[in-house]
């Protein structure tokens, strides 16, 4: 393939070739625009890929799950047609050290009943909580569905847009309203206290409150990153999750389908060094391997960290936007390990092979195994017994996986980038790092060493250095109410355009933050569309 | 009261949800699970095992085998090779569909046809002077669809591999387990599938043969419910819900041809006599009243209706039969959908339905009744052409 682009001049020049590049590709290509997408690796997808690491085992090598992804961009970009298929997950699965367990499955009876083995208040009130999330929920999607209101702004259109959602917020009963003013305010566990007693169930829905932010349950603020894991949808139905066939980077091949056929030019292998800068202004990039190319508008899907501090450069910034940059909080705090298995993990607390293990499974034991979890984090190591987020998805999507074998994703929380010897020491630490994360789980799977083919381990550190999200964050940046909405990445410039004229951002370090979302793709296209910036 | 097919020691086991539906006088499983999610997932990104036993089968063999299948039905099937399998309807001496099924043949002189309602008594009418046996079989095979994207594979596994060659609606005798079976590659999901038809004592051998063959697999036992919505992807028609047997209909306006129902490409009209054939060229000459199209719901439209209630956009996880009105964009009707889905893996909402030919062209926009808050509403819909879901590797 040809790693030189095929012109020298582009409308719009998208640096970076995950899904959120791809999607403002696909938008702008769709509205005519000649763009070209330059993406550093082998393959397409960022942090959203598929990569056969074992033979004939195909891995969702960092993201694993999807839920936020925009159903409106689906529909829009025709992804269905293109490839896009989700399986949704059909339990949540926590095994007990006790030999005792809790699966929550997608059938509410189902799930009350095991509930009501360690709560009977809580089975009951688990509808209610329900409700709240689903109307908390409809409430923020009008939020992540539009750009961010600017309330700086004393332009009539900007007060416009902040009247119409106090407006809808107006109609809402008061008491979801104090609801969602504690949702920002509060630590999940907190939050979660406001319904329920029992740790077990309370500890595996309070993980969703922490995942890709260097917090423990019961830091206040992670109650919004909870609800933040339950806006996605699937088919209509919130906090439905799924499998993408094919692994995440099937949501990825899939949008670049749809950029290629709309007319987007997407070259893989073709990193970026810097932003090519003229008079102050981004009037193209220089490739890693010297080619030039020219367009109208750079747009940038990489962490804004990496954006602005290194592919454009801090002589180019004025200095109080260079130091919100810089204290933009990445603070990566989470590791990956992918297992190839000869045969299906049995659970000594649930043997059989299913259906419990057809969703996520969570080692998560308790809120205070989950802040000891964190305790370590905060001091520079790698939780001794950390969280751990399990899915097998060749049980629902086999294409991954030869006949009878399987694959098995493990999200690691916590694992600082900032280990105490330093970032740069984590090659030395990765494979102990592997051997805690299996370790943990042999405790509950006792054959498991026994049947892993093939172990890969990536740490805060790998994820930074092979896929380019400074300090590892997975979502680009934390996702804390300080760099929400108006103020992602940065105070007055959270509507994709930058103080450096010609250059605009869509990752996920942008307007409404990361997960397999496409939103910020998408809202960056359309407002660059809307502003005839190109 | 239902009778067991079977398959039933069986699928009674695995049936935990205990949902079950009458079919042609037996029990079918709706869905082996509470919610057929799973089983509709397994057909289309691994594969599903379907009891379809019920279909009612009839065997012809003799001399006049050929004649009699090709006097009653609307194809000519002294064409049909020996080994290969056909998709047909039947109509009454008006041109109205009786009911639709396919016709392997299985020798020189032996057919066997298979359909949604009782057969022989049919065939019987027209064979008095012919030199044929017929046969209700329907009781004598059991019949599973092995229908998904890993059928194939399974299927080497477990009758080895003479079936890797079975091209699409062909069909072979086999073995699965050392118990002989006939494979037919055909079935009602739209997808690469298979179905096997086996005597009734030797069933349970090959359900347990598949199921063990399946595992890695991940083959799932399936039910109705998850069928139901692969058939709508793949545009297949519902005798008794998208269309009635002509015999069964007290009115004529329900009874149909095979040109308003899309088995128009199914009728070889230029030949020697057969049921219905006279009304059926009239029919050509005058374009049919009717048609049946695909229905595409727009998302938007649905959205904001909902929204306009205050409620989030949901979808319904069945596909649906109760048929409902069609409106042209000044709010006439102009037909029903009869049956529909949400499609998960297409992300639109399906319908079948039949409209006027006039407004049956595929893009035309049409409304369609949808009902939120127990008020009637309608929103708007794109008449497209079927399948909705057509997978290269259906015929690959």
């Amino acid at each position: 393939m040809s790693t030189h682009p095929q012109s020298s001049r582009y409308d719009a020049i998208v640096i970076g070739g995950g899904h959120n590049g791809l999607t403002t590709a696909a938008y702008l290509a769709k509205a005519g625009r000649k763009v070209l997408v330059l993406e550093r690796r082998h393959v397409l997808g960022g942090a959203a890929v598929s990569e056969e690491l074992h033979p004939g085992f195909t891995f969702s090598v960092c993201s694993y799950v999807v839920s936020l992804l925009r159903p409106h961009i689906i529909r829009e970009l025709r992804l269905a047609r293109h490839g896009l298929q989700i399986i949704p997950l059909e339990c949540s699965f926590l095994p007990l050290p006790n030999g005792d367990s809790l699966a929550r499955w997608s059938d509410p009876e189902r799930t009350r009943r095991e509930v009501a083995r360690f709560s009977r208040n809580d089975s009951e009130r688990l509808h209610e909580f329900g409700l709240a999330m689903t109307k908390l929920c409809w409430l923020a999607k009008r939020i992540i569905d539009s750009p961010a209101p600017d309330p700086a702004s004393l332009a009539p259109r900007e007060l416009l847009k902040l009247l119409r959602l106090g407006r809808t917020m107006k109609d809402d009963p008061t008491d979801l309203r104090w609801l969602n003013f504690k949702l920002l305010t509060m630590s999940a566990v907190d939050f979660l206290d406001l319904w329920f007693e029992s740790g077990v169930l309370k500890a595996p829905m309070s993980v969703s409150g922490i995942i890709g932010t260097f917090l423990g349950v019961r830091s206040p603020g992670t109650a919004y990153v909870l609800l933040h894991h339950y806006l996605g949808e699937i088919d209509g139905a919130f906090r439905a999750w799924g499998f993408s066939k094919g692994g995440t980077g099937g949501i990825s091949l899939a949008i670049a389908g749809a950029a290629r056929a709309y007319g987007a030019e997407i070259l893989e292998q073709s990193g970026v060094a810097r932003v090519l800068m003229q008079g102050g202004k981004a009037e193209g990039v220089v490739l890693e391997n010297g080619d030039t190319v020219h367009a109208a508008a750079v747009i940038s899907s990489v962490d804004p960290n990496r954006t602005f501090l290194q592919l454009v450069g801090e002589q180019h910034l004025d200095d109080e936007f260079a130091a919100q940059i810089r204290r933009y909080r990445l603070r990566g705090s989470s590791g990956k390990v992918n297992l190839a298995l000869d045969r299906l993990p049995e659970f000594s607390c649930r043997p059989g092979d299913g259906p419990h293990l057809f969703g996520d499974i969570a080692i998560a034991p308790g809120i205070d195994y989950l802040e000891r979890a964190y305790d370590d984090a905060k001091y520079g190591d790698f939780s001794r017994r950390p969280y751990i987020n399990v899915v097998i998805p060749s049980l629902v999507d086999p294409s991954v996986a030869p006949p009878g074998k399987h694959v098995m994703s493990c999200f690691v929380q916590y694992a600082p980038y900032d280990i105490k010897e330093g970032p740069s020491h984590w090659p030395e630490r990765r494979e102990a790092f592997g051997d805690t994360v299996v370790d943990t789980l042999a405790e509950y799977i006792p054959g498991l060493k026994e049947s892993i083919l093939y172990r890969q381990v990536l740490t805060p550190w790998d994820m930074e250095q092979e896929f380019g999200l400074t300090e590892g964050n997975i979502f680009h940046g934390e996702l804390s109410q300080e760099q929400l909405l108006f103020l992602r990445p940065a105070a007055g410039w959270a509507r994709y355009r930058t103080p450096i004229d010609g250059l605009w951002v869509c990752g996920s370090g942008t307007h409404p933050g990361g997960g397999i979302m496409g939103a910020p793709g998408e809202l960056a296209a359309k407002t660059m569309l809307a502003s005839r910036a190109l | 009261m239902p009778v067991p097919t079977p398959f039933h020691p069986r699928t009674s086991g695995l049936c935990h949800s205990l949902l079950w539906k009458e079919w042609s006088g037996y029990y079918a499983v709706c869905s082996y699970d509470t919610c057929h999610e799973r089983e509709y997932y397994a057909l289309r990104h691994a594969a599903g095992l379907i009891d379809v036993s019920p279909l009612f089968k009839a065997d012809l063999e003799g001399p006049d085998a050929a004649a009699l299948l090709s006097l009653v039905t609307v194809r000519n099937l002294r064409k049909l090779r020996v080994g290969r399998v056909t998709y047909l309807c039947w109509c009454d001496d008006d041109g109205k569909v009786v009911d639709d099924g396919t016709v392997t043949r299985l020798g020189e002189q032996h057919y066997r046809l298979t359909g949604n309602g009782p057969l022989c008594e049919w065939l019987k009418r027209y064979s008095d002077d012919l030199d044929v046996e017929i046969e209700d079989t329907s009781d004598r095979y059991g019949a599973l669809a092995l229908q998904g994207p890993l059928s194939r594979a399974i299927l080497l596994e477990a009758a080895g591999s003479d079936v890797e060659k079975l091209r699409f609606f062909r069909g072979k005798t086999s073995a699965i387990g050392g118990v002989p079976v006939l494979i037919t590659r055909t079935g009602y999901t739209g997808d690469l599938g298979y179905e096997v038809w086996v005597e009734r004592d030797d069933a349970l051998a090959v359900w347990d043969h598949l199921i063990a063959a399946g595992k890695p697999f991940r083959l799932q036992p399936a039910g109705l419910d998850a069928m139901d919505v692969t058939r709508i992807e793949a545009g297949f028609v519902l005798c008794g819900v998208d269309y009635f047997p002509a015999q069964h209909c007290l009115l004529d306006s329900r009874k149909s041809s095979p040109y308003e129902i899309g088995l128009g490409r199914a009728v070889n009209l230029d030949r020697e006599p057969f049921v219905g054939q006279r009304a059926l060229r009239e029919e050509l000459g005058r374009d049919a009243v009717w048609n049946m199209v695909g229905l595409e719901y727009d998302w938007n439209d649905y959205e904001v209706l909902l929204g306009s209630y205050g409620l989030p956009p949901q979808v319904c996880s069945g596909a649906w039969r109760d048929a409902v009105p069609v409106y042209d964009l000044r709010e006439r009707q102009i037909g029903q959908a009869t049956s529909g889905a949400w499609s998960p893996l297409l992300k639109k909402n399906l319908a079948l339905a039949t409209l006027k030919s006039a407004h049956a062209k595929p893009g035309t926009r049409v409304r369609v009744e949808v009902t939120v808050e127990y008020e009637r509403r309608a929103i708007g819909a794109t008449v497209v052409a079927t399948p909705f879901f057509d997978p290269p590797r259906k015929k690959s």
